[in-house]
Order: C-alpha cells, then structure tokens, then sequence
C-alpha cells in the first residue's frame, strides 16, 4: 500500500519543456512569479493566464494533472476568495443582507486573487511534473553555487536531499517490512481508535530509525571508502548544458515580462 | 610474486567501554602477504575478526600496533589516504547502505567524481564499468528498481571504475538469494581474471571459498589455516574444530570414507564428487 507514493511530482516525458535545462526553468519560474505579482489589474493577468496556458500546451502534461495540482489548495482558494469578497468594502454596493456587504471592488479582488492563486500553483507545477528531484536538486546547487563564497554549505545541502531522495523507497519499503512484522505480532495499526493506531505507529517508527542511523553510518563509511571528501574539486558526470531553446524560452518569458510591465503602466495611467 | 598487500604483526583493540572493563582485543597479531593478481578467500566465523581485517585494508580502521602497507602505502599515511582507498576498493555485505546515488550510472560514477576526473574519461571509465558487469542495459534506472546481486554489481562498477589495483568485499553475498549470489561471485572471479584485479573476498559460504586460489582461515584474531581451497578443506576435523562448514561434497566424501569407501581426500567441487561418484560404480 505505501509502495503507491510517488516521489515528487514528476512526470515523465520528452516534451520542449521537459528537455529544457533545469536551471533555465528555475530562472523562468522565478521571472514568473514576478510576472503574476508585478501588475494589479485584470490586464496584467491576462499576460500571464496566455503564458501559462502556452507553456501547458507545450509540456504536454495531461490536463487532469493540473487539476491535481491545484485541488488540496481549493480549500484555501474558497476561504480566501469568501474573505476578500466580504471584507473589502470599496466601490458600489452590489447585495447586503445584515452585516455583510458585497461590494463591486470586493468582486473584483476576489477574483482576480483567485485566479492569481491558480495561475501560481499551475505556473511553478509545471517545473515540478517536468523536472525530475534530482535533477531540480543538482540544478539548485549550480544556480546558488555563487553562495560558497560566503561559505554556505550549497554542495553539502544538494548532497543531503540526494541522498535523501535515494533513501526514500528504501525506506518505504523497509517501513512496510515492519508494519508486517509488528502486525503477525498483533499490533493493531490498521485498525482500532485513532489513539490506539496512533500509539502503535511508535512501533513502527523507533525499528525504522534505529535501522535509519545504522544505514546512515554504513553509507558514510561507503562514501569514504570511495574518496567523497566534500565539494571540494568534485567533477560531474551529469553535464548541464544549455542550448539554443534556453536562451529563446527565457527570451520569451522575457517578452511577456516586459508585457504585463506594459499592460500595467497602461492600465494604472487611464 | 609481488605482494600487493603486506600485513605486518597486526594488532587491533577497540577502546573500551569505560574505565572498568578491557579493550577488546580483536586481531591478535596477524601476519599475511597478498601477491598480485590473487584470489582470496577469507573464512571466519561471526567474531573471528574477518570484517576487522578487511577495514584495515583501506584504511578505515587503523591497527593498534602493526602495520599495513597497500600497494607500498601504509596505511597510517593520512597524506595518501585517497590515494589508498583508490587503488583498494572496498564492497559492503548490504547493497542498499552503500549505493548513493538514484540513478545507476551516477552512482558508478561517485567515485570519479570524488577523484576529479574530467568529463569524457569519466564518462568512458563509467560505461565500460558498466558493461564490465553487465549492467550497461540498467544504467539510466533507479537502484530501487534492481535486484540484490545486481545492485551489489552497481557497487562493484562504482569500484572498478576508480581502476583499483585490488578489491576487498566483505560478506557481498550474505544478503543475497542463491541467484544473486552466483551473478557476484561470476561478476568477481571475471574481474580477477580478465582485469588482473587482486580481489580479497570474505565470506562464510564455503562453496564460494573453493571457487578462490586460496583460503585464510581466521579463528579469535589469528590466521589458523592458510592454503589452497583443496588443502584447507580436506582437513575436515580440523575445519570443523574452528566452527566452520566445509563444501557440501567434501563433507559427503569425508563421511564416506569414514563408512569404509575409497574416495579422495582433496573434493571440493560437485564436478569432481560426481566424477569420483562415477569411478566407483564403474
């Protein structure tokens, strides 16, 4: 049952923009996010809902994938939308009943919140369903490696979430391997209260940490053993390259940046 | 021959565990030389200091008093500790506590990217690692995906890849099923004899013993037998004596004989128990 989790939210592919250097996606993603915040009119994120939906197009991803993405935030999508309709009170009273008051300027940001929000939570999905961990890890630890120089740790945290990446089925595998042996002993973790479950998971949890520092200190002496001694005039066998489609797709992203600055000037000087 | 590896009057005491008690003593004066191109077999029950010895090897252990010279290297050396670990490459018994990467071919490649070597070589040195092993096929997927032997040849690669003159592998087979085992021991013996790769291979299957040139019996930190397989083994009693198994087919022969029926002494391998099998029907 554990063996479903899937790592991250990669998904396999060879579109244009699974084959896009990692750490151009990273930039673009971050030029992105400037792009949805940059502007506050409908204007500016219509810029973006155009760039979005051509950068979906173009990975290729199912569209029920995106839906994925954004349903465990609707929750929080609905509450922020009820709040900004209720509480902002500027513009011309469209229906009150009582104490609340739904006012036009409250529709507006409400919606253009909403789809803020969205527009968001799909943008950056698409670096994630596109990229796969390891190599979004190695692509963060050359985009920040300017960062050594001020002595922060950047080769040392790239490798821990490696290795923790690596661990991951191995450990899932091994956390399943003991929930079977402590349930032919009788612990009840599938079923009873939610306190007794709860009360048996430490049987679970204290063999898999045990066994996770043992292994932690059997990999240390494996790593030693074949000569890692930190970043230090480390080379790699993974080569990131950046080719021609880079420059034009940050290029692009580029030209859309300019436009919602465009399209927000315009619209705040009428 | 040349020795590749020199073991000099090898003691080794673990701290102890508080003021009361006594250092542990494990090796209790180990003498060995291992000449160049060999093949192995280190036999030892649970205690007897086999994996000790092995981590004196590379270094991740350093003897008490003694010395250990590797390739001309002593290991207390710290300033060619790398340089050691480089040209003795050690395997671990669990395969999934020494692969570090979560992809084959990088994790062959860890090593070379320790040492600094440039792109194409190391990109050379990997695939041929790999094909090596046979492992060429599986190189873009995910260890999880692999079976025991054949993450325990992922391990082997990563090592032969950083072109050592010897390899030490301790227990690699006793997490293994019988198919995983035997693709270890194939994968092994190839290195030994198409790479000229010294291997030292500590285990306690015997049937993997009587594969090697050359078994080292270790019992309470000492080496108590030293010899060819077929030597050691046709000592049945005193094999025995040390808490150890020998081959199934020796162990049939010897218990023949003693019912009063000629076979030779020396079987070690089901080849040669059939062939003697054969003679006496004949």
């Amino acid at each position: 049952m554990l063996r479903d989790i899937t790592i991250g939210q990669y998904f396999p592919g060879d579109s244009i923009i699974h084959r896009l250097d990692p750490r151009f996606k990273i930039v673009i993603t971050v030029i992105y996010i400037c792009m949805l915040f940059i502007g506050s009119s409908f204007w500016c994120l219509a810029v973006g809902v155009v760039f979005t939906l051509m950068a979906m197009l173009l990975s290729k991803i199912p569209l029920k994938m995106f839906w994925k993405s954004v349903k465990p935030i609707l929750p929080f999508l609905i509450i922020t939308a009820l709040l900004n309709l209720f509480l902002v009170n500027t513009g011309e009273v469209l229906f009150q009943w009582k104490f609340l008051k739904i006012t036009e300027g409250g529709v507006n940001i409400s919606l253009f919140m909403l789809v803020r929000i969205t527009l968001l939570i799909m943008g950056t999905s698409i670096l994630t369903y596109t990229t796969s961990p390891i190599t979004l890890t190695d692509a963060i630890e050359r985009l920040l490696s300017p960062l050594k120089k001020l002595n922060f740790p950047v080769h040392e945290l790239a490798m821990m979430m490696s290795i923790a990446l690596r661990f991951i089925p191995t450990l899932i595998e091994e956390t399943d391997k003991i929930m079977s042996a402590q349930k032919a002993r009788g612990a009840e973790i599938d079923t009873g209260s939610f306190m007794t479950r709860t009360r048996n998971m430490v049987s679970i949890l204290v063999p898999l940490f045990i066994s996770s520092f043992r292994r932690a200190d059997e990999l240390a002496t494996a790593m030693e053993c074949r000569c890692y001694n930190g970043g230090e005039g480390r080379t790699r066998l993974r080569q990131l390259r950046s080719a021609p489609r880079d420059y034009i797709a940050l290029g692009v992203t580029l030209v859309f940046l300019a436009a919602a600055i465009a399209v927000s000037i315009i619209t705040k000087t009428r | 021959m040349e020795n590749i590896i020199e073991i000099r009057d090898l003691h080794f005491a673990y701290d102890a565990e508080d003021e009361n008690s006594e250092p542990t003593e494990v090796l209790k004066g180990i003498d060995l030389d291992i000449h160049r191109g060999e093949f192995v077999a280190v036999l030892g029950h649970n205690g007897s200091g086999k994996s000790t010895l092995a981590k004196h090897i590379n270094a991740i252990l350093l003897p008490t008093s003694g010395t250990v010279t590797v390739d001309g290297i002593d290991t207390k050396d710290e300033t060619k500790l790398f340089e050691l670990r480089q040209r003795a490459g050690m395997v671990f018994q669990n395969p999934d506590n020494q692969i570090v990467s979560s992809i084959v071919e990088e994790d062959v490649a860890f090593g070379l990217e320790n040492m600094g070597i440039p792109y194409e070589e190391m990109r050379r040195r990997v695939d041929e690692a790999l094909k090596a092993v046979g492992m060429y096929d599986f190189r873009l997927h995910s260890p999880s995906q692999l079976s025991g032997g054949q993450k325990q040849r992922i391990a082997i690669a990563g090592i032969i890849a950083m072109q050592p003159e010897c390899i030490i592998l301790d227990e690699p087979t006793a997490m293994l099923d019988p198919q995983g085992r035997r693709e270890v021991m194939e994968t092994v013996k190839r290195m030994n004899r198409e790479k000229g790769i010294t291997i030292v291979i500590i285990t306690h299957y015997m049937d993997e013993a009587a594969q090697c040139e050359r078994v080292v019996v270790m019992d309470k930190g000492r080496v108590v037998i030293d010899d060819t397989p077929r030597k050691v083994f046709s000592q049945v009693e005193k094999v025995k004596e040390i808490g150890l198994d020998v081959p199934q087919v020796t162990e049939l022969c010897y218990e023949l004989r003693k019912a009063g029926v000629s076979v030779p002494e020396d079987i070690i391998t089901e080849e040669e128990c059939a062939e003697a099998l054969k003679k006496l029907f004949a």
